[in-house]
C-alpha cells in the first residue's frame, strides 16, 4: 500500500544498521531516536495542530518519573510502569489543554503557559521527596527483558526504533484521517474550522493529550536506558527545545520531519561538541543559531525544503488524485 | 506541607515578622514590576512574548556586574549607562535579527526569540562559566527605619527607580511623537502604516524600551542577588506571571500585578519555606488561568 | 404560510454604548432566497455573526426549524445545518482546493473516501473541478469566493448563510456565479444573503429585509422594497425620496 511503503522502507533500513555499528555510533543514534520520538509528539500539537509549546518537558519528565517511581519506589513490572507513564502523559496534556485550550488562549500565550507549566513540574520535582528530590530517582540495574532492561545496546536501539516506526504509523494514520483533516484547518484558520462544524477545542485537547502520550514514551524510554533521572533531566528546558528544534529543522506537519530533524540536530550537536572540546554551552548556542537559521531561510524544514526543490521541477507534471501535499 | 509548630506558631505569626515579609515583598516585587514592564510594553505592541527577555536580563546582569568589577562604576550609576546601551541592543536584535528572520509570522517570531534566549543564556555559560558572582557593595546591607521594620538601602532605592522610569515611560507615551506612534501600533498596525508609520521602526524601538527597562532592572538588582547565566530565568518567569496576572499589554497592570506577586511570594515563602516560595507564585498562575485568563487589567479574550 | 426555517426575533446587540443591532427581527421562508441589504455600517455582518454563532446576542432569540439556538456555538450549528461564507474570504491558505473542500465534507463523513468524493462533486458544481489540486491561495477573487462556497457545501447544508459573496467579482463573473445559486436554492436549500449588488439581489432575492442604523426599517419583495421611501432615504440620505420624486430605486 502506497501509504506505508516509505515508513516500511525506513524503518527496515534503520532495523540494519546494529548489524553494522559500532557501540558509539549505536549509542549516538539511540539518543538520537529517543529525541525523534520525543520531537514527534510535539509534530502532532505544534507540526499538524499549529499549537506551538515550549514546555513539551512537561510531558516527557512525567513519563519518565512515573515509569521510575513505579518501579523504584513501588515495585511496578517495568512494562507496566512505561504504559502507565505513556498514560500520565496523555492526563498531564488533556489537563494542560484543558484549562489553556477552555480559555481560548493561542498563540504566545500557549506558547507561555506551557513553558510556565514545564517549570513549575520541574520546580515541584526538584523539592517533592517523592521524586527523590535534590538527589533524583535511581532505577535499579536489573538486566532482564522483563525489566525493559537489555544487555545488549542493539536491543535497546531495536526498542527505540519500535516505539519511533509506531510513532510513524500513528502520525501517518492521523494525517488520512478526519481527525487530522480538521486538526489541520484549525491549524490554518480556525474560524473558518469552526464555521464548517469542527469542534476546535476539542480537536486540540484531543492533539494535546496524543502529544502528550508520544512523548511521555520518550522520557519514559530515557529512564529505562540511562537508569536515573532528576528534575533538571526530566523537565528542564533542553528536552523542551530538542522537542520542538527536531520537527522544525526537519519539518513540521511532516510524518519524517522529527526523525530526519533529530539525526541532523543531533549529528550537529556532535560535531559542535567535538569542534569546541565540550566547552558547555556552545553545542547549544549552535541549536540556538540552527532555530534561528532555519526559521529565517527554511521555515518548512529539509523536507518542505526538498518538496519545494520537486514541485519546481515537476511544475508541468498532474499530481496524483487525493495525494495530499502540505503547505 | 508542614504545618508550624503549636510552639512557633506565635514567631511564624507575628506581626513584625508579617510586615517585613510584606514590605519585602512590595520592594522585591516593584522591581519584578520593572522587568514584566519590559515584557508587557513589547506584548503589547508586537503581540508576542519575547522569550529572550530572561537571557537579555542575564545579560544586563553580568555587563553591571562587570561595570563594577572593571570600571568601578556603582550599579545605580552603571544603569544610566547600561540603558542606552541595552536599548541600543534591542532596537538592533529586533530590526536586523527577529524582524527579518520571523518573515512577519508571530509563530515564527516567537522562535526566533526563543533561539536568541538559547544563544545568549549558553554564549554567557560559555564564557563566565556556571560560577555565581555577587558584588559587595559598602552600602548594600545598609538598612532604613520606617518605624514597623527595617528595609535594606538597595531594595528602598530600586522601589523608587521604578516608579521613576514608570513615570519616565508614561511622560514618553503621552508627550512625544514616538510614543504616539507606539500607541497608535500598538492600537491599529494597518492603520498607523496606511497614517505613513514606519512600523519595523516602532517595533525596533518597542524592542529597545523593553531590553533597556531590563538593564535598569539589572542594575537594581545585583546588589542583593547573585549573578549566574541563569539568573534571568528564575525573575523571566516571575515575570511572565505577572504580566498574565495583570493583563498582556496593559503597564499598570505589569506594575499592580508587580506588587502583588512580590509580596504573594514574599509570604509563601515565609510559610512554606524558600525553596517553595516560587510555588506560590505559580498557583496564582494557575488560578488566573482558570478564572480570569484576561488578567486584572487585559481585554478580554 | 409555512414556519420560517429561520427567524430572528428582536434581536439587539450593544458594544459597550454602541446598540449596533436594534430588536431587528426576520425570517428567511424554507426554500427561497432572503435578502440582507443596507448601507454600510447598518450592522447586518453583526446580526449575520449573532445568526450563525460567531457572536452572543445582548437581547432576542434566533430560532432554526423551531428551535431555539440562541447562542449556540458555530460548530454546533453546522451540524445542525446551517452553514456561512465570510465576507472577507478566509481559505486555508497552505492547502489545496481539494483539501480546502474536505475539511467540510468531512462533517458528515467520516470516511476519507467517501468524503473526498463528495468534495469532488461539490467542486463540480460550483465550478471548481478544474482546480481541484492547485493550492488555495493561487485561485482568483472570483476562485476564492467559489471556494467559500463550496466548503460550505459540502457540510450539506440546509440554511446556507452568504455574506455578501458576490463582494469584489466583476459583472461577468457575477453574471456566472448567480445561476450557481439559483441552481442551490433550485435543490432545496434554503439562503439568505447579505449583499451590495443590488443588481444581483434584484433578481436572485424573492424576499428582502432592509437594516439601517440596526433596526429593520422595511421589508417585503425587491420592488416593494426599492419603492420604499425610507429606504431610498436610508440609501441616498435625508429627503432623497422627495427630490426623486417618488420614482423607483436603480
Amino acid at each position: 500500500m502506497k501509504t506505508w511503503m516509505p515508513i516500511a522502507a525506513v524503518v527496515v533500513l534503520l532495523a540494519a544498521v546494529p548489524v553494522v555499528a559500532s557501540n558509539v555510533v549505536l549509542n549516538f543514534l539511540v539518543v538520537a531516536l529517543m529525541i525523534a520520538l520525543a520531537g514527534q509528539g510535539w509534530n502532532i500539537l505544534g507540526g499538524y495542530g499549529g499549537q506551538y509549546s515550549f514546555g513539551h518537558a512537561a510531558f516527557f519528565g512525567t513519563g519518565a518519573y512515573v515509569t521510575a517511581i513505579l518501579q523504584a519506589r513501588y515495585g511496578v513490572n517495568a512494562w507496566a510502569a512505561f504504559a502507565l507513564g505513556i498514560a500520565a502523559g496523555a492526563l498531564v496534556g488533556a489537563v494542560i489543554g484543558g484549562l489553556t485550550f477552555r480559555s481560548g488562549l493561542r498563540g504566545s500565550y500557549f506558547a507561555l503557559v506551557t513553558l510556565a507549566f514545564a517549570e513549575v513540574l520541574r520546580i515541584l520535582a526538584s523539592v517533592a521527596p517523592i521524586t527523590g528530590a535534590g538527589v533524583g530517582t535511581l532505577v535499579k540495574l536489573d538486566l532482564r527483558v522483563g525489566a525493559m532492561q537489555f544487555h545488549s545496546r542493539a536491543v535497546f536501539y531495536w526498542l527505540i526504533l519500535a516505539l519511533v516506526a509506531a510513532a510513524l504509523a500513528i502520525t501517518r494514520l492521523i494525517e488520512r484521517s478526519r481527525f487530522g483533516v480538521w486538526l489541520v484547518a484549525v491549524r490554518e484558520n480556525e474560524d473558518a474550522a469552526v464555521a464548517l462544524g469542527v469542534d476546535a477545542t476539542a480537536v486540540k485537547l484531543a492533539a494535546m493529550a496524543i502529544s502528550g502520550a508520544i512523548t511521555a514514551a520518550a522520557g519514559g524510554f530515557y529512564v529505562q536506558y540511562f537508569l536515573f533521572i532528576d528534575s533538571g533531566l526530566a523537565y528542564g528546558t533542553w528536552i523542551s527545545i530538542d522537542a520542538l528544534l527536531t520537527p522544525i529543522i526537519g519539518g513540521v506537519g511532516t510524518v519524517f520531519g522529527p526523525l530526519l530533524g533529530a539525526l541532523v540536530a543531533r549529528a550537529l550537536g556532535e560535531a559542535a561538541q567535538w569542534l569546541t572540546g565540550d566547552a558547555p554551552g556552545l553545542d547549544l548556542v549552535a541549536y540556538g543559531a540552527v532555530l534561528v537559521l532555519v526559521i529565517a531561510f527554511m521555515p518548512r524544514g529539509l523536507i518542505g525544503g526538498l518538496a519545494d526543490l520537486r514541485r519546481l521541477m515537476t511544475r508541468r507534471a498532474a499530481p496524483a488524485a487525493g495525494e495530499a501535499s502540505h503547505g | 506541607m508542614c504545618r508550624p509548630r503549636h510552639d512557633l506558631r506565635s514567631v511564624v505569626f507575628s506581626p513584625a515578622i508579617l510586615t517585613a515579609a510584606i514590605v519585602n515583598g512590595l520592594l522585591t516585587g516593584a522591581v519584578y514590576a520593572l522587568v514584566a514592564l519590559g515584557l508587557t510594553l513589547v506584548y503589547g505592541v508586537l503581540h508576542i512574548i519575547n522569550f529572550a527577555h530572561g537571557a537579555l536580563l542575564t545579560a544586563a546582569m553580568f555587563a553591571a556586574f562587570f561595570a563594577y568589577q572593571q570600571l568601578g562604576l556603582d550599579p545605580y550609576v552603571a544603569a544610566f549607562l547600561l540603558a542606552p546601551l541595552f536599548f541600543a541592543l534591542g532596537y538592533a536584535l529586533q530590526r536586523l535579527v527577529i524582524g527579518p528572520a520571523s518573515h512577519g509570522d508571530d509563530r515564527n517570531m516567537l522562535l526566533v526569540t526563543l533561539g536568541l534566549a538559547v544563544i545568549i543564556e549558553n554564549a554567557l555559560l560559555y564564557a563566565f562559566r556556571a560560577d555565581t558572582r555577587t558584588i559587595d557593595l559598602p552600602y548594600a546591607f545598609a538598612t532604613f527605619n520606617i518605624g514597623i521594620t527595617f528595609i535594606a538601602v538597595p531594595r528602598l532605592i530600586g522601589f523608587a527607580a521604578v516608579f521613576a522610569v514608570a513615570l519616565a515611560l508614561w511622560l514618553l507615551m503621552t508627550m512625544t511623537d514616538i510614543g504616539r506612534a507606539i500607541r497608535a501600533v500598538a492600537k491599529e498596525k494597518l492603520g498607523a502604516q496606511l497614517a505613513g508609520i514606519d512600523v519595523a521602526h516602532v517595533y525596533a524601538v518597542t524592542f529597545g524600551l523593553g531590553a533597556a527597562c531590563v538593564a535598569i532592572a539589572a542594575c537594581l538588582l545585583i546588589p542583593s542577588y547573585y549573578v549566574n547565566p541563569t539568573a534571568g530565568n528564575a525573575f523571566v518567569l516571575v515575570a511572565f506571571t505577572i504580566v498574565v496576572l495583570g493583563g498582556m499589554g496593559s503597564v499598570p497592570g505589569a506594575l499592580i500585578g508587580g506588587l502583588v506577586v512580590g509580596v504573594v511570594e514574599s509570604l509563601s515563602s515565609l510559610f512554606l519555606g524558600d525553596s517553595l516560595g516560587q510555588v506560590g507564585i505559580f498557583i496564582i498562575f494557575i488560578a488566573v488561568l482558570l478564572v480570569r485568563p484576561s488578567g486584572l487589567f487585559g481585554a478580554r479574550a | 404560510m409555512a414556519e420560517p426555517l429561520l427567524a430572528v426575533e428582536r434581536v439587539s446587540r450593544r458594544f459597550g454604548g454602541l446598540l449596533a443591532v436594534n430588536a431587528a427581527s426576520l425570517a428567511a421562508p424554507q426554500g427561497r432566497i432572503t435578502a440582507l441589504i443596507g448601507p454600510n455600517g447598518a450592522g447586518k455582518t453583526t446580526l449575520f455573526a449573532i445568526i450563525s454563532g460567531f457572536l452572543k446576542p445582548s437581547d432576542g432569540a434566533v430560532r432554526y426549524a423551531g428551535e431555539n439556538i440562541t447562542g449556540e456555538p458555530p460548530h454546533k450549528l453546522a451540524r445542525r445545518g446551517i452553514a456561512r461564507t465570510f465576507q472577507i474570504v478566509q481559505p486555508f491558505t497552505g492547502l489545496t482546493v481539494r483539501e480546502n473542500i474536505l475539511v467540510g465534507a468531512h462533517l458528515r463523513h467520516r470516511a476519507r473516501e467517501a468524503a473526498l468524493a463528495l468534495a469532488e462533486h461539490v467542486a463540480r458544481e460550483v465550478g471548481l473541478a478544474d482546480r481541484l489540486d492547485r493550492p488555495a491561495d493561487t485561485l482568483t477573487v472570483a476562485g476564492r469566493k467559489r471556494l467559500e462556497l463550496a466548503r460550505a457545501l459540502a457540510t450539506e447544508p440546509k440554511l446556507l448563510l452568504l455574506d455578501e459573496v458576490l463582494a469584489g467579482l466583476n459583472p461577468s463573473e457575477i453574471r456566472d456565479i448567480v445561476p450557481v445559486i439559483q441552481g442551490l436554492r433550485d435543490r432545496g436549500i434554503t439562503i439568505v444573503m447579505i449583499e451590495h449588488v443590488m443588481q444581483a439581489v434584484m433578481s436572485l432575492a424573492e424576499h428582502v429585509f432592509v437594516l439601517a442604523e440596526g433596526r429593520i426599517i422595511a421589508e417585503g419583495t425587491p420592488a416593494q422594497v426599492a419603492a420604499d421611501p425610507a429606504v431610498i432615504e436610508a440609501y441616498l440620505g435625508h429627503g432623497a425620496a422627495a427630490r426623486l420624486g417618488g420614482a423607483h430605486g436603480h
